[in-house]
């Protein structure tokens, strides 16, 4: 938190957690499938699906995924805007378990076939959290370069991929590491102080045991 | 951004700085960033206020229905001349309107500090340049006394409806704005904390209790109530009155009372006047369409 995060952000209203802080969830969203959306299935849980409309919250979660920032003045007319570009959208309630109650599930199907599974959270003055990715935990706020490296739970992929940063002088801020079951699926969330080049990126999705590597780039 | 006022005015005092200058500094520091590009920045916020302020649209109602329209009342009996407040006061008051309805309806604001409380500060500061002439540099300053006194109360206390009522929104925008207030007329540091801590003070304990959740009912008005009792205060500290209870220590008060308060009055809209039947009944309308 800074100075400008008491006088700002410039936003579009009412609200910065049911409004700007679901226009950030959907940027980051559509940052994390890596392309234009094509289709989504918006899921509201708790006081999103409860005060969400008065709020704009769908509009706002409509206008993220077409890349539109917090202060947009395009924002209350993103449904019209999504129109125009063949962006198809569904609403419907939710009730998630154990989850913050300003929350959304996206599950996202991009132009060329993509998909990616969000749960998120609004936590209050335009912040957010993204709580899992693809079914697994994640827990990253998007202001940060972001790797989410999705492995089979075997001995030495850590290594791997932390090697690979080592080796690109990236630094890590935060590591993170999740698994269903031993043996089973894990995750690796990695938030950097610097970019990951795509061609890492792409030589992970490579690497035997890894599942699926999702990036956001600040870029 | 500091734990106290104290701080500030004792870092202004060994320095011999201006309180907004040890805001900018710590800024520079904290963001490591140069104090051209800290103060573009926060030149920017200041215009987006003027162009909030400009772009106002009296005939836009918000998505409930529920607000719209007052700012352009209030300009009306203004210009006629009607009111009891007169100009200046009566200058504020419909910034306040106009800012808070312009949020409700989805326009452009500046959360300052939160969205809900955005017209506070900008009624108040949009206002004493209109009539007394200040440059945009000087209101750049204000900013960031501004600022800085809403980086203690984040410190010490909270900035969210959620968390501690409206007293953590529009109290802390009230006290924001008073503190700014008094340096653009020129008081001392003391005067510029105390005019913060009685600004506080007097909305303390403020119920969060929006009618059907949403930021418009009793929002919009609330922002009149914290840029005008703003206003009293800057002038009371100008005039030399001091809070009793040190500015830090109202702060703290304001965590317990934001602590003590039920879960219904924090921005649930089950408590207060979203608990009226009216509240209700309307609530139960928006929830039906």
């Amino acid at each position: 938190m800074n100075i400008l995060d008491i006088i700002g952000p410039v936003m579009v209203g009412p609200s910065s957690s049911h409004t700007a802080g679901a226009v950030k969830i959907g940027q980051i969203s559509r940052k994390l499938l890596a392309e234009d959306v094509k289709r989504a299935e918006i899921y509201l849980h708790g006081s999103f699906w409860a005060t969400g409309r008065g709020h704009g919250t769908d509009r706002a979660l409509v206008a993220g995924l077409m890349g539109m920032a917090v202060d947009d003045p395009r924002i209350p007319a993103s449904f019209t805007h999504a129109e125009e570009r063949g962006l198809e959208f569904t609403f419907e309630k939710i009730e998630l378990i154990d989850a913050h109650p300003n929350s959304v599930k996206l599950c996202l199907y991009g132009v060329s076939g993509r998909k990616l599974e969000i749960v998120a959270a609004s936590i209050g003055g335009g912040r957010i959290r993204i709580c899992e990715i693809d079914g697994l935990t994640a827990n990253f706020c998007g202001d940060y370069p972001t790797l989410i490296v999705h492995n089979l739970d075997q001995p030495g992929h850590v290594t791997e991929v932390t090697s690979m940063l080592a080796h690109k002088s990236i630094n890590i801020a935060t590591l993170q590491l999740y698994r269903d079951s031993r043996g089973g699926r894990a995750v690796m969330v990695i938030e950097c102080d610097q970019e990951v080049p795509a061609e890492s990126i792409r030589w992970l999705t490579r690497v035997e045991g890894i599942v699926k590597v999702t990036y956001l780039s600040l870029l | 951004m500091f734990k106290s006022l104290k701080e500030i005015c004792l870092e202004a005092e060994e320095k011999g700085i201006e309180f907004w200058e040890v805001i900018l500094q710590n800024d520079m520091k904290e963001r490591m960033i140069t104090r051209e590009q800290s103060m573009e920045q926060m030149r920017a916020m200041y215009q987006a206020m003027k162009d909030a302020d400009a772009n106002y649209d009296g005939k836009l109602r918000s998505a409930s229905g529920l607000v719209g329209s007052d700012g352009e009342k209030f300009h009306e009996a203004l210009a006629s001349g009607e009111t009891i407040c007169g100009p200046f006061i009566g200058t504020v008051i419909e910034k306040a309107l106009k800012m808070g309805e312009s949020n409700a309806c989805m326009k452009r604001i500046v959360a300052a500090p939160t969205a809900g409380a955005c017209g506070v500060v900008p009624a108040l500061f949009l206002t004493m340049q209109e009539q007394r002439g200040y440059t945009d540099e000087e209101m750049t300053k204000a900013l960031y006394v501004a600022a800085g006194v809403g980086g203690v109360i984040a410190n010490r206390a909270f900035l969210a409806g959620a968390a501690g009522g409206c007293q953590a929104e529009i109290g802390a925008g009230s006290s924001m704005a008073a503190a700014g207030a008094v340096y653009l007329a020129g008081g001392s540091n003391e005067a510029i904390i105390h005019a913060a801590a009685m600004a506080m003070k007097n909305l303390l304990g403020l119920a969060c209790d929006p009618v059907a959740g949403l930021v418009e009912v009793p929002c919009v008005k609330r922002n009149v109530v914290g840029s005008v009792n703003a206003l009293s205060a800057a002038d009371m500290a100008l005039a030399g009155i001091r809070s009793v209870i040190p500015p830090d220590e109202v702060y703290d008060a304001m965590r317990s009372v934001g602590i003590a308060m039920p879960d219904a009055v924090r921005e649930t809209g089950k408590g207060g006047l979203a608990a009226t039947v009216t509240g209700q009944a309307i609530a139960e309308r928006i929830n039906k369409e």
